[in-house]
């Protein structure tokens, strides 16, 4: 569904992502962990084409993302290209980013209407489910200001699942949450993942969520994938000293 | 010192003060109109992607913000109708007037829509919503409450520039005045009963301005 082939990106000198390569398989849950920079945010940012590729082609659902073919040599794409392949592509951002001049129902159907040539009838009513979904059919007039940080970032999930992507990228969705709301979005992505065939990439430092929902945890440091595995293997026996490191990190902080 | 107040002749004086009245309110409010929309099209063509309309714009507003805005109502009245642009006084004054304030509302503008934050440009890019889309319906709702206040303060010094307009023969209240203290030989009533009127308006509309800033947040 999604391939990476010697991916570069570079913010100036920095190079945050050099030579990386990984594929992900329809429906699959993939999740990246690694420390802070190490670029895994860069990934997701590339996908939704809120960043440029400096090197390199990414593919989604079997087409370029990054490149068009014309007249037979791959160039880089251009902003009508990206937009067709994007409408297959989600993202939830750790800022949930809710329209805050529109009541919760708009922020929903809007680009459903808007993008998709949705009915307003059929995506209020899609909307309507979406909302019941994730547990918020009694804010359907309420405005995001009104909501707390973990009822905004469900209702940015019900939008990004509005649009019936293929891919839903999830970046850091529960950093900005007070801890006691984070267990409640995390229980409604683990129900979407389970009950639907998106296939998710995901970038987080909830380590419990990774290892139950994931299908495969990549870890990253330096721009590159230095350690892959199921979460069962991967979170008790890595093999990487730098993977060891990190998830000393992680969990003595949480514990 | 001869100084006196005569209040039968102040009194008389204002059934021509308010004719006088009624231009400054109509130069000030189709020139504020003119300098509203003006000034968001300037502001949008400035993020225009080419280069050149960019340029023109900034050049543009460069200019009119370096050079008084007498001056500008001088060309405007004196060099169209010399390539064939007929306009009334009036008229002339209100795009003098809209032109002149566009090139600082387009400023605000600019401040209000790089206030809004990067996150919704990528929300709605991430959900795939058209690039006017994007404008009408996330943007501009959340930019121009913000900068209601600071286009009201243009509006209320606009008001008190009207009086310029007398240089291109419209008589505003200050115009009027004049024309009835020419008359009379007795200027004191007439431009003190002017004076009394830009207060009563202009000092209701900033306490208007200041309830906008504390309605819709920052302050210009």
């Amino acid at each position: 569904m999604i391939r990476f082939s010697g991916v570069v990106k570079r913010f100036g000198d920095h190079v945050v992502l050099s030579e990386l390569d990984f594929v992900v398989a329809p429906g699959e849950f993939v999740t990246l962990i690694g420390p802070s920079g190490s670029g895994k945010t860069t990934i997701l940012r590339l996908l939704m084409t809120l960043e440029k590729v400096d090197g390199g082609t990414i593919e989604v659902d079997g087409e370029f993302l990054s490149h068009m073919d014309r007249g037979g040599s791959l160039v880089a794409s251009d902003e009508k290209h990206q937009r067709r392949i994007r409408k297959r592509i989600g993202m939830v951002f750790q800022q949930f980013n809710l329209f805050p001049n529109m009541p919760v129902l708009r922020n929903i159907t809007e680009a459903p209407v808007r993008a998709l040539g949705l009915s307003k009838a059929e995506a209020e009513r899609r909307a309507l489910e979406l909302l019941e979904l994730v547990g918020l059919s009694d804010k359907v007039g309420a405005h995001p200001t009104q909501l707390s940080g973990g009822q905004q970032q469900r209702v940015a999930i019900a939008r990004a699942l509005a649009m019936r992507p293929k891919v839903l990228l999830l970046d850091e969705v529960t950093s900005a949450l007070d801890p006691e709301l984070v267990a409640g979005v995390l229980g409604v992505l683990k129900n979407i993942a389970k009950t639907t065939d998106i296939t998710f990439l995901c970038v987080t430092h909830e380590m419990q969520f990774a290892r139950d929902v994931s299908d495969r945890v990549l870890m990253f440091d330096n721009g590159q994938v230095i350690e892959e595995g199921v979460p069962e293997v991967l979170f008790t026996r890595p093999e990487h000293e730098r993977t060891r490191e990190f998830l000393h990190a992680v969990i003595d902080r949480a514990g | 010192m001869n100084w006196s107040w005569d209040w039968n002749y102040a009194w008389s004086v204002l059934p021509s003060l308010g004719e006088g009245l009624v231009v400054t309110i109509q130069a000030t409010v189709f020139g504020s109109l003119l300098a509203y929309v003006l000034g968001l099209v300037f502001a949008l063509l400035r993020r225009s992607r080419f280069w050149l309309v960019r340029t023109i714009v900034w050049l543009f507003i460069e200019f009119v913000r370096s050079t008084p805005l007498l001056v500008q109502l001088f060309f405007l009245f004196f060099v169209l109708p010399d390539i064939g642009i007929r306009l009334s006084p009036l008229l002339t004054g209100v795009i003098g007037l809209g032109l002149h304030y566009a090139t600082y509302t387009a400023e605000v503008y600019r401040a209000g829509i790089e206030g809004v934050p990067k996150g919704q440009w990528e929300a709605a890019r991430a959900l795939s919503l058209p690039a006017g889309r994007t404008w009408t319906a996330v943007i501009l709702p959340q930019a121009i409450p913000r900068v209601l206040p600071a286009l009201g303060n243009y509006t209320i010094s606009m008001f008190k520039e009207t009086p310029l307009l007398l240089t291109i023969s419209v008589l505003d209240i200050v115009g009027a005045a004049y024309e009835v203290g020419s008359s009379s030989f007795r200027f004191v009533e007439p431009l003190t009963m002017a004076g009394i009127l830009f207060l009563l308006l202009s000092y209701p509309s900033s306490l208007f301005v200041r309830w906008l800033e504390r309605r819709f947040g920052i302050a210009h």
